[in-house]
């Protein structure tokens, strides 16, 4: 077998990797229950289903073109400088409108209590359902 | 927040800019060195003020092997929330978990935070304001003891390694 067939097979490889990865995090959106679980899938998964797709690329433009190939690179690093960020603003807008969260969810964080903002005590689970934020709600008499 | 009045407040950031606008448009043309070194001036000039005093790295060598080690467990976190996902019986044990930051730099907790979430079933969801404890949200966890002893040994002395001490 010839280098180049080898290398066909390993970038195929990891092509499919990056798509399995990938469709599995987007699966999880879909399948997990609760806001909070749902976020692992997109900062997990995708990130390495992109980083296998990368590393494909990064193969196969370097061999074939025999380029230094850095863009690749750049992509990754901008991913993984962002993907946390945007996992951790989406975690704290959810704690800040107080999503629900599956019962068996161990752990009771005070942005999660409602007594936080002056009403009775919830006992210790998943909060009830606050209906609609308070500030889209009109004035009656309007 | 950088204080300074000159045209380069942040002389890292400026050679960064440059260095990865070249590479992005990958060309070493003249007009290419233009507009990079004019976005390299402009950026940092309108964006100085939201910028922190970083630390400095104090053991690259505690650096390389930090990335490295992280790089590792990404793969391994997805392996294991693949599972999770696909795993039809759904044994996940969801848990919020307090985890009692020793590191003090905002740089460094960021860091920190960043790693959380790209390691295995955990997402970071929450720095108090008084920056003393992280709120993680972890996947599928046994014992929480365990997650922050792990998170302590594995990742928050060495950064405090590299950076703080």
């Amino acid at each position: 077998m010839s280098f180049y067939v080898i290398l066909e097979a390993i970038i195929s490889l990891l092509l499919i990797a990056g798509g399995a990865f990938a469709f599995i995090g987007s699966l999880g959106m879909a399948h997990l229950r609760d806001f909070y679980m749902r976020l692992h899938g997109p900062t997990k998964a995708t990130t390495m289903g992109i980083g296998c797709t990368l590393v494909a690329s990064m193969l196969y433009f370097g061999i074939a073109d025999s380029e230094p190939v850095v863009q690749e690179i750049l992509i990754a690093l901008f991913l993984f400088i962002t993907a946390p960020v945007s996992a951790h603003l989406l975690a704290k807008t959810g704690l800040h409108l107080q999503l629900k969260y599956v019962d068996k969810t161990r752990g009771h964080p005070v942005e999660l209590q409602e007594e936080e903002v002056g009403q009775t005590p919830v006992p210790h689970g998943s909060p009830p359902d606050r209906g609609p934020i308070t500030l889209d709600k009109r004035p009656p008499s309007q | 927040m950088i204080r300074s009045r000159s045209w380069l407040p942040i002389p890292m950031l400026s050679l960064l800019l440059l260095v990865v606008w070249l590479l992005l448009v990958r060309s070493l043309a003249f007009g290419q060195f233009l507009l990079g070194g004019a976005l390299a001036i402009a950026i940092p000039l309108l964006t100085y003020r939201f910028w922190d005093v970083q630390p400095s790295v104090k053991r690259p060598g505690l650096l390389l092997r930090y990335v490295l080690r992280v790089l590792g467990d990404i793969v391994v976190a997805n392996f294991q929330v693949a599972w999770l996902i696909l795993n039809p019986r759904q044994r996940s044990r969801p848990h919020f978990v307090e985890y009692p930051l020793m590191l003090e730099e905002r740089f460094t907790i960021t860091l920190l935070a960043s790693t959380v979430s790209l390691t295995p079933g955990t997402v970071s969801a929450n720095l108090r304001m008084d920056g003393r404890t992280l709120l993680i949200h972890a996947l599928d966890v046994e014992d929480d003891e365990a997650l922050i002893e792990q998170i302590r040994e594995r990742y928050e002395r060495p950064l405090k390694e590299i950076y703080e001490c």
